[in-house]
C-alpha cells in the first residue's frame, strides 16, 4: 500500500516540477546545476581530501602549498592504523555490540509495538507514552548515576556494562507501533477470526506486512549504534572493549604533532564501511528517518 | 471452515469473549516488560537520581554523596566558566538549528526540481549523516589544520590569511559549528525533500494561474504546508545538536583556554570525569534537563497551535 502512495506522490510531484520547469527559464536551471556543483564539492572535498592524505608520504602530508594527489602512493598510513593501534580489536568490539545491541533493540522494538498496538489491556496509552517520553531525556543527563551503577556492579571494561544500559527503546517502538496500527483492522480480524493466537498473528500477519518499516528501523539501529560515542567512550578504558570510534581517537596524540597519515587512514577504514552499507540501503533507510516525521 | 454458523474457536479455549482480554493482559506484560524496566533502570531512575545528585558534593567513584543544598546551584550562577558555556550552547544551537533548517530546505527545493544527476547529489549530501562523530571529528580537524590543512590551503590559493582555529576561541567554535553542520545537513534536507514530495501541488499551481509572485507563493502556499515538518525539525534538531559531545570531544576537548568550544554537556562530562566533582556536574546537567524541557514544551505548543490554525 504505502509503496503505491509513494508511486503516486512521486509521479504527482514529477508532473509538478515538468510544469515548473518549463515555465524557469534556462538561466534557472543553469544557477540550478551550478548549486549542485557547489553541493557536491562542499561534500565531496573534504572527503577526497582525507582519502588523499591516507595515501601520502608522511613528508607530503606537511607541505605546503598543499598537494592534491600524492607524488607517491604508499599505503604506510593504512599499515600503522591497522598495526600500530589493535585495530583489529576495536573492529572486533564494534561487532559484538553492535550485533547484539541491535538486536536486542529491534526485538524489543518489535515486541513492545506489538504489544501497544495489536494488544488490549488497561493502561496502555501510558504505557505508550512513559516509552516514548524516554526520548526526550538525552543521553548525557543519563550518564552520571548510570556510570556509578555500572562502576558498582563492576561492569566497567565489559561487554554488558556497554550494551544493557544502551537497550531500551523508544524511537523503534513508535516506528513500529505506528506501521503495526496502519495494518487495516479487518485484516486483524479476519486472522483473529481464523483462530490466529496473538503471537501467530505477530509473526504471521503483523510482521511480514510490516517488512519495509523493520527493515528501516533495523538499519537505523544498526548505524546509530556502530556510531554511538559517549556511553562507550565512558565505559571503556582501552582496546578489550573500546569500539572503533574511542579506537580512532587513540591515534590522536595530545602532544606536539598528529601524525595525519595513519590518523586519516583510520579514519577512511572507519567511515567505509557505514558509507557502503549506507549507499546499498540508503532508501530503507531514508524511509524509516521520514516514517517518524512527514506525517502530520 | 466447514460451517459459517458456528464459530471457529479451537477446542480447549475458553470463550473468546472473556478469555481474550486475560490472556492479552498478561502477554502484553511479558513483552512490554524487559523494554520498560530497561528505560525505568537506565533513563527515568538515572534522570531523577540526577537531580538528587545534584544538591550534592560527591566525587563519583566515592560511595557516598554529602548532602550540600543548593550550594552547586548558586556556584553555577556565579561561575565564568558557566557564563562562557552557556553562551557556546546558545551560539552553536542557534547557529545549527538556523543554518541546517535554512540550508536543508533550500537544497530540498532545489533536488525536488527535475535536474538531471539529482539522485546522486541526493545521496552524496544525506551521506555524512551516516559516518561517526569522531571520524568527522577526526577528518575535519586535519581539514581545518592551521599549518597543513586544507582551509588553509584553499584560503592560501585566494589571498586570505586563515586564522588558527585550534587556538582561538571563537574561530575553534566556528569550526566545530561548520563541522557538524557538514555532517548533519542530510537530515533536514531529507525530512524536508520528503515532506515537499508529500505536499499538494495544485495549490501552488492555483496561486500561479492566479499570478502570485515567486516569492508569496514560498511565503503563503509552500511555506504554511510545510509547518508540521518545520516545527517537527526545529525540536529534533534541536535536541541533538545540544546533545553534540563526539565531535566536540575528538576536535577541542571543549578548548582551548578552557572552556572555549564546551557546551553544556561537555561541562557536564569535564565537571563529572575529569574535575571529579560528579555533584556538580549533575547540577549542570539538571539545568540543561530543565532548559531543555521548557524549551521542547513551548515548541510542541506552538507546533499544536500550527495545526489547529
Amino acid at each position: 500500500m504505502s509503496t503505491m502512495t509513494r508511486r503516486i506522490r512521486s509521479r504527482r510531484s514529477e508532473v509538478h516540477n515538468a510544469e515548473a520547469m518549463s515555465h524557469s527559464g534556462p538561466a534557472l536551471k543553469t544557477f540550478g546545476y551550478l548549486a549542485m556543483i557547489v553541493t557536491v564539492l562542499i561534500v565531496a572535498v573534504p572527503l577526497f581530501w582525507i582519502v588523499v592524505t591516507s595515501f601520502k608520504e608522511r613528508p607530503d602530508i606537511f607541505t605546503q602549498p598543499a598537494q592534491w594527489w600524492p607524488r607517491h602512493a604508499t599505503t604506510d598510513g593504512y599499515h600503522n592504523a591497522l598495526f600500530g593501534i589493535p585495530f583489529g580489536d576495536y573492529l572486533r568490539n564494534s561487532l559484538i555490540i553492535t550485533g547484539i545491541l541491535s538486536t536486542t533493540k529491534i526485538i524489543l522494538g518489535v515486541i513492545s509495538a506489538y504489544a501497544l498496538s495489536l494488544l488490549r489491556f488497561p493502561g496502555r496509552n501510558l504505557v505508550f507514552i512513559v516509552v516514548i517520553a524516554a526520548l526526550m531525556v538525552p543521553n548525557q543527563i543519563t550518564v552520571i548515576s548510570n556510570y556509578a551503577l555500572v562502576s558498582q556492579l563492576g561492569w566497567r571494561n565489559t561487554y554488558q556494562g556497554i550494551i544493557i544500559p544502551l537497550a531500551g527503546v523508544a524511537f523503534g517502538t513508535f516506528l513500529m507501533r505506528n506501521q503495526f496500527l496502519s495494518i487495516p483492522t479487518e485484516i486483524i480480524e479476519a486472522a483473529r477470526l481464523d483462530g490466529a493466537g496473538p503471537l501467530k498473528l505477530l509473526w504471521r500477519v503483523a510482521l511480514p506486512m510490516s517488512w519495509p518499516t523493520l527493515v528501516a528501523f533495523s538499519i537505523i539501529t544498526v548505524v546509530n549504534e556502530w556510531n554511538e560515542y559517549l556511553w562507550p567512550f565512558l565505559m571503556s578504558d582501552d582496546s578489550r572493549t573500546g569500539t572503533l570510534p574511542i579506537g580512532l581517537t587513540f591515534l590522536q596524540t595530545n602532544d606536539g604533532i598528529t601524525n595525519w597519515g595513519p590518523v586519516m587512514a583510520a579514519t577512511v577504514l572507519a567511515m567505509l564501511p557505514v558509507l557502503v552499507v549506507f549507499l546499498v540501503l540508503q532508501r530503507h533507510m531514508i524511509k524509516g528517518l521520514t516514517a517518524g516525521a512527514v506525517k502530520g | 471452515m466447514t460451517s459459517a454458523a458456528a464459530p471457529p474457536a479451537p477446542v480447549g479455549d475458553p470463550p473468546r469473549r472473556r478469555g481474550r482480554p486475560i490472556g492479552e493482559w498478561g502477554l502484553a506484560g511479558l513483552l512490554l516488560l524487559p523494554n520498560l524496566a530497561l528505560l525505568v533502570i537506565f533513563t527515568y531512575r538515572p534522570l531523577l537520581d540526577n537531580v538528587r545528585l545534584s544538591f550534592t558534593s560527591w566525587n563519583i567513584s566515592a560511595p557516598v554523596a554529602h548532602y550540600i543544598g543548593t550550594a552547586n546551584y548558586v556556584h553555577w550562577w556565579h561561575d565564568p566558566n558557566s557564563h562562557e558555556v552557556l553562551r557556546n550552547t546558545v551560539i552553536f544551537t542557534v547557529a545549527t538549528v538556523g543554518v541546517s533548517m535554512v540550508l536543508g530546505l533550500a537544497l530540498a527545493m532545489l533536488l525536488d526540481q527535475k535536474l538531471r544527476g539529482r539522485n546522486i547529489v541526493r545521496s552524496v549530501l544525506f551521506a555524512p549523516f551516516v559516518i561517526s562523530g569522531a571520524a568527522v571529528g577526526l577528518a575535519f580537524q586535519f581539514v581545518f589544520d592551521p599549518n597543513f590543512g586544507l582551509v588553509r590551503d584553499l584560503g592560501h590559493r585566494v589571498g586570505i590569511t586563515v586564522p588558527d582555529f585550534y587556538q582561538q576561541p571563537h574561530w575553534a567554535l566556528f569550526m566545530v559549528t561548520v563541522t557538524y553542520i557538514w555532517k548533519n545537513l542530510g537530515y533536514t534536507f531529507v525530512i524536508y525533500l520528503a515532506a515537499l514530495q508529500g505536499r499538494r501541488a495544485d495549490l501552488d499551481e492555483a496561486a500561479e494561474i492566479d499570478g502570485a509572485s515567486p516569492w508569496r507563493r514560498f511565503t503563503k502556499v509552500l511555506l504554511p504546508q510545510l509547518r508540521p515538518t518545520t516545527y517537527f525539525l526545529s525540536i529534533t534538531v534541536l535536541l541533538n545538536s545540544v546533545q553534540v559531545f563526539d565531535i566536540v570531544n575528538v576536535m577541542t576537548r571543549g578548548g582551548p583556554q578552557g572552556y572555549g568550544t564546551a557546551t553544556m554537556v561537555y561541562q557536564v562530562y569535564k565537571e563529572t570525569f575529569v574535575n571529579n566533582q560528579a555533584g556538580y556536574g549533575a547540577t549542570i546537567a539538571t539545568i540543561m534537563f530543565v532548559f531543555l524541557l521548557v524549551i521542547t514544551l513551548v515548541q510542541v505548543r506552538l507546533m499544536d497551535k500550527g495545526r489547529q490554525s
